[in-house]
């Protein structure tokens, strides 16, 4: 860099510090924002455990398993949900997503294919690809809204039930611990996988029947699958930028450090060269 | 009178709520109401919106709007699958009346743009709400 003025070393000294004052505040929310979405993560767990049981009992004593939900058909348009963040600055969470939807986008035909974009970040990204998403959810808050994600819900399986799609797929993240995320894809719609061999119905009474009791169930384990989905999201997203603004002001420092040993250095140059301009001064006196 | 006891877990698909000793429990099943005493037939049922009356050891008697969910029992304990629970104390009277009033002005005229089987349960919800806050009023 060329040579800098005294003055222009300490006003970028001050500007770093500035940023970096920024960055960890933000650092200290996401740790704070992540702690109670992990929480929901974890409060989540026992409900999705215990209704995974349920259905597998279910399958096994049901007669036919032909809820709508359930139904498989010819593809012809497949959905997209895809979740990403309302915010920026969170590392690589957003990118990361966008690009695994990306990968799973090109495979088909744009016409045979629906959007359900979930974030500001994705719509963003895609609108300015010019796509035109068939629902749009943004402003998620810090923690999911299960009211919320309920009626989403009941508008992505509204696509599915109406014929528009056939398969619905979930593109978001699945939050491994604070430093490990990762990018998952999986099928929402139809429902499969339920009944697996060797799952038996046990000597349970089902009220009224198996059946309707199924069709009570499969409405909420899509509600619960989309809810752990999205407060998996919205905990990675947390993460992400809680790690990112943690480098971030790790990098301020070392910055700082530099800029301050440059400093020193300038000023020790501007001391030594007024010396010798007063010696020089003296000298051309005598 | 020495009764039986066993456990009850309440779960919401946001959080577990509790999970407590109890000896009887009558829930409101999607057929009607059933009661739960200790060592009941392993069981699973659809649950509509409704009062759970959960009686415990002691004789202490709770009441819970319950809107709708799921009852295992087994195993000498039952574990509730609950979309949403609140206690009495918890129901907040104004939000359900709004949304009562709000459904019924809905399902008024009959037009092709609302969803009349949503806005009949959101109304039953409701009203469950308000019969279960109001029917504690008049009790204490």
């Amino acid at each position: 860099m060329a040579v800098q003025s005294l003055q222009d070393i300490r006003r970028r000294i001050r500007s770093v510090q500035n940023t970096q004052q920024i960055t960890r505040a933000m650092e200290m929310v996401s740790a704070a924002k992540l702690k109670r979405a992990q929480a929901r993560v974890n409060a989540a767990r026992p409900y999705a455990a215990k209704m995974d049981e349920m259905l597998r009992s279910l399958s096994a004593a049901a007669e036919g398993l032909d809820h709508p939900l359930f139904e498989k058909r010819p593809v012809r348009r497949t959905g997209v949900v895809i979740m990403s963040g309302d915010r920026g600055l969170a590392g690589s969470f957003n990118a990361n997503v966008l690009r695994m939807a990306e990968r799973l986008l090109h495979e088909r035909p744009r016409e045979d294919l629906r959007l359900v974009v979930v974030g500001r970040k994705a719509l963003q990204y895609l609108t300015r690809r010019g796509w035109k998403p068939a629902l749009v959810y943004t402003d998620l808050g810090d923690v999911p809204d299960a009211t919320r994600v309920r009626r989403m819900t009941e508008e992505i399986t509204g696509l599915f039930l109406s014929g528009e799609v056939d398969e619905v797929f979930l593109v978001f993240t699945r939050f491994i611990s604070t430093l490990n995320r990762r990018v998952v894809t999986e099928k929402f719609l139809p429902i499969e996988g339920a009944a697996s061999e060797g799952d038996s119905a046990g000597d349970y009474i089902f009220e009224p029947s198996p059946d309707a009791i199924f069709g009570a169930l499969l409405p909420r384990y899509a509600v619960t699958r989309l809810l752990a989905a999205q407060a998996e999201s919205l905990a990675s997203e947390h993460s992400a930028r809680m790690v990112a603004m943690g480098s971030a002001t790790q990098n301020a420092d070392e910055m700082i450090n530099q800029l301050v040993i440059r400093r020193n250095r300038a000023r020790q140059a501007a001391i030594t060269k007024e010396i010798a301009e007063l010696v020089g001064g003296a000298e051309a006196l005598k | 009178m020495e009764t039986a006891a066993y456990t009850l877990s309440v779960l919401t698909p946001e959080r577990p709520v509790f999970e407590k000793d109890v000896v009887s429990i009558v829930a409101p099943g999607s057929e009607g109401y059933l009661g739960i005493l200790a060592h009941h037939a392993p069981l699973i049922t659809a649950l509509g919106p409704g009062k759970l009356t959960v009686t415990d050891p002691e004789g202490n008697v709770e009441i819970y709007a319950v809107s709708g969910g799921f009852l295992e029992v087994g195993n000498n304990e039952a574990i509730l699958l609950a979309d949403t629970i609140e206690a009495v104390s918890e129901i907040d009277v104004e939000r359900a009346r709004r949304a009562e009033a709000r459904a019924r002005e809905r399902l008024k005229g009959l037009r092709t743009d609302i969803d009349y089987p949503r806005c009949y349960n959101a109304m039953a919800r409701a009203q469950n709400r308000l019969r279960i806050a109001e029917a504690l009023r008049v009790h204490v």
